[in-house]
């Protein structure tokens, strides 16, 4: 039971900005667009710069605000940006930048529906752009998908903590039913900022002047010569290897005796696990495995139930992009079929119950 | 007990404080609560509502169909939503500006004259109050001393002035349904 006293009503954006300032976050550099604005409002009315010493900047692009964040990742400091869809386009050379430089940093993705301009509301079209590398080169980022306001909260920490363990930039990719939506929040403890002493013995690597050592750190993603590039990549790529064996987080819903098998993340695993409800009253024995993170990808959680389902349902705010990750898990060992919605369409629990009759009970 | 509830008019009108007064009011009561407004570009005039669920269980899709109480403030809503109120389900409607009622027989349709009432009050802001109160007597999921208590709580002092005339409209509202 949680304490009463500590529980709030807010949205997900707001819990974003709240726990980041619990955290300790140094820097947030963002730039406004619906649906995730108010991050940066909250921020700016909770003024973190007169209590944390936080500092909150709109910048004038969101090209400027992640090279800010590069910038301030260099310095081994915890930063910080957010934008919805449009603006994460352009922020992706520099999250590439950020990925080559092995630097820690928090990437807050509310998704509206695009492509282009596109729509306000909810969708999760940036799955690939995501989880595939949306800037250029062989990167990742440890993607987390929050599917509630509490989530949002307790992933601001978890997304700093591991993105410092493995000096890989984290995304947290919500959508715009979980950044607008309120509910219940116990916000996570106040942290104190790490003193610069702290920070140069947690971070050796950190561009914070010579401090006595012999050699300066250097941060740059250039190398001329393709071999020693070569050697920047397998060391990228070992550290995805001990990220993938280690850091895959996932949900099960009602899956012990499950037939059918519904596959889905963020706002679209609550809205499926209402139509499991249904379902189930109805007699339809459907279980729910919801990804947490989506890069890594469950992808063996997903393997081990795939030869009992007599069908799995991908459910996604997009035209099929996490489908093809589930299927390339299941191997063939079971029917994967995709249901969508897209442009910033919401659908309704009936619509994915009748998604799984229309594809599997004939 | 579950209370899928959705609030429904012209933005202007306080349908989204209203769902946010009573989602608190869940709240201090130790209820799972969850709001999802429609955040589209929905300044006053255009159509705005809110989904606010209340139960004593965990609450999974914050996003509906069917809705045990919808609360209907223009005829676009009624519309709309009138085919999306469970069998059994209530519709609370304000008849100002409504031209075609409502027509279904196996739901529990309720008029409050909340603009009348609102207008003979002199204090058009307490509008979204007057419906809460009628919506609280017909459905107690929250008492009305705590959405009371969730005002003291989230206004900021120099607001506490105005919390007298929204209990006054609070009671207004159940007597209009009472």
């Amino acid at each position: 039971m949680m304490n009463q006293e500590e529980v709030r009503l807010m949205k997900g954006n707001e819990a974003i900005a709240h726990a980041a300032i619990r955290y300790g976050v140094d820097g947030y550099f963002g730039y406004p667009i619906t649906p995730q604005s108010e991050v940066l409002e909250t921020l700016e009315a909770l003024m973190p710069w007169e209590t944390t010493g936080m500092t909150v900047l709109q910048a004038e692009s969101e090209v400027a605000a992640i090279n800010m964040v590069y910038g301030g990742a260099s310095m081994g400091k915890a930063v910080m940006t957010s934008s919805s869809s449009p603006g994460m386009s352009l922020k992706q050379e520099g999250i590439s930048y950020i990925a080559a430089g092995q630097l820690p940093a928090l990437i807050v993705n509310v998704m509206r529906g695009g492509p282009g301009l596109g729509t306000i509301q909810p969708s999760q079209a940036d799955y690939f752009q995501a989880v595939k590398g949306g800037g250029h080169g062989d990167y990742h980022l440890i993607v987390l998908a929050p599917a509630s306001v509490q989530d949002m909260a307790d992933f601001v920490g978890l997304g700093f903590d591991l993105s410092f363990k493995y000096r890989t930039p984290a995304m947290i990719l919500a959508d715009g039913v979980i950044g607008q939506m309120m509910e219940k929040v116990v916000l996570p403890p106040e942290k104190p900022r790490r003193t610069a002493e702290q920070i140069i013995r947690q971070c050796p690597w950190a561009v914070t002047g010579k401090r006595g050592r012999k050699e300066r750190n250097v941060s740059t993603t250039l190398e001329m010569e393709p071999r020693l590039m070569e050697k920047n990549n397998e060391r990228l790529q070992r550290t995805y290897d001990e990220i993938a064996a280690n850091e895959v987080r996932f949900e099960e819903y009602m899956t012990e005796d499950a037939e059918y098998l519904i596959v889905a993340f963020g706002c679209m695993s609550r809205i499926c696990k209402k139509a499991i409800q249904n379902a189930r009253a109805e007699g339809i024995k459907v279980g729910l495995l919801r990804p947490i993170t989506l890069w890594p990808f469950p992808s063996k959680a997903i393997a081990e139930k795939a030869p009992a389902m007599k069908g799995i349902l991908v459910a996604e705010l997009n035209s099929g992009q996490m489908i093809e990750d589930v299927r390339l898990a299941v191997e063939g060992a079971a029917p994967v079929r995709h249901f969508g919605r897209n442009g910033g369409v919401v659908p309704n629990p009936g619509e994915i119950i009748n998604a799984l009759k229309n594809e599997f009970i004939k | 007990m579950t209370q899928e509830i959705i609030i429904t008019g012209f933005g202007g009108q306080g349908v989204l404080s209203m769902g946010k007064i009573l989602a608190y009011a869940g709240l201090l009561d130790g209820l799972e609560v969850t709001w999802m407004p429609s955040y589209g570009p929905e300044q006053r005039g255009g159509t705005a509502n809110v989904t606010v669920i209340l139960s004593d269980e965990p609450i999974s899709s914050p996003v509906l169909d069917k809705y045990d109480i919808a609360v209907i403030l223009n005829q676009q809503s009624l519309d709309k939503f009138e085919k999306h109120v469970k069998p059994g389900g209530t519709i609370l409607y304000d008849p100002y500006g409504i031209h075609r009622l409502p027509e279904r027989t196996d739901i529990n349709v309720v008029e409050v004259k909340a603009t009348e009432a609102v207008v003979k009050s002199g204090n058009p802001k307490t509008y979204n109050m007057i419906l809460l109160g009628a919506l609280l007597k017909l459905f107690p999921m929250v008492s009305a001393e705590t959405v009371i208590t969730g005002l003291k709580k989230t206004l900021p002092e120099r607001h506490h002035h105005l919390i007298p005339s929204n209990r006054e409209a609070i009671d207004a509202g159940a007597a209009l349904v009472g």
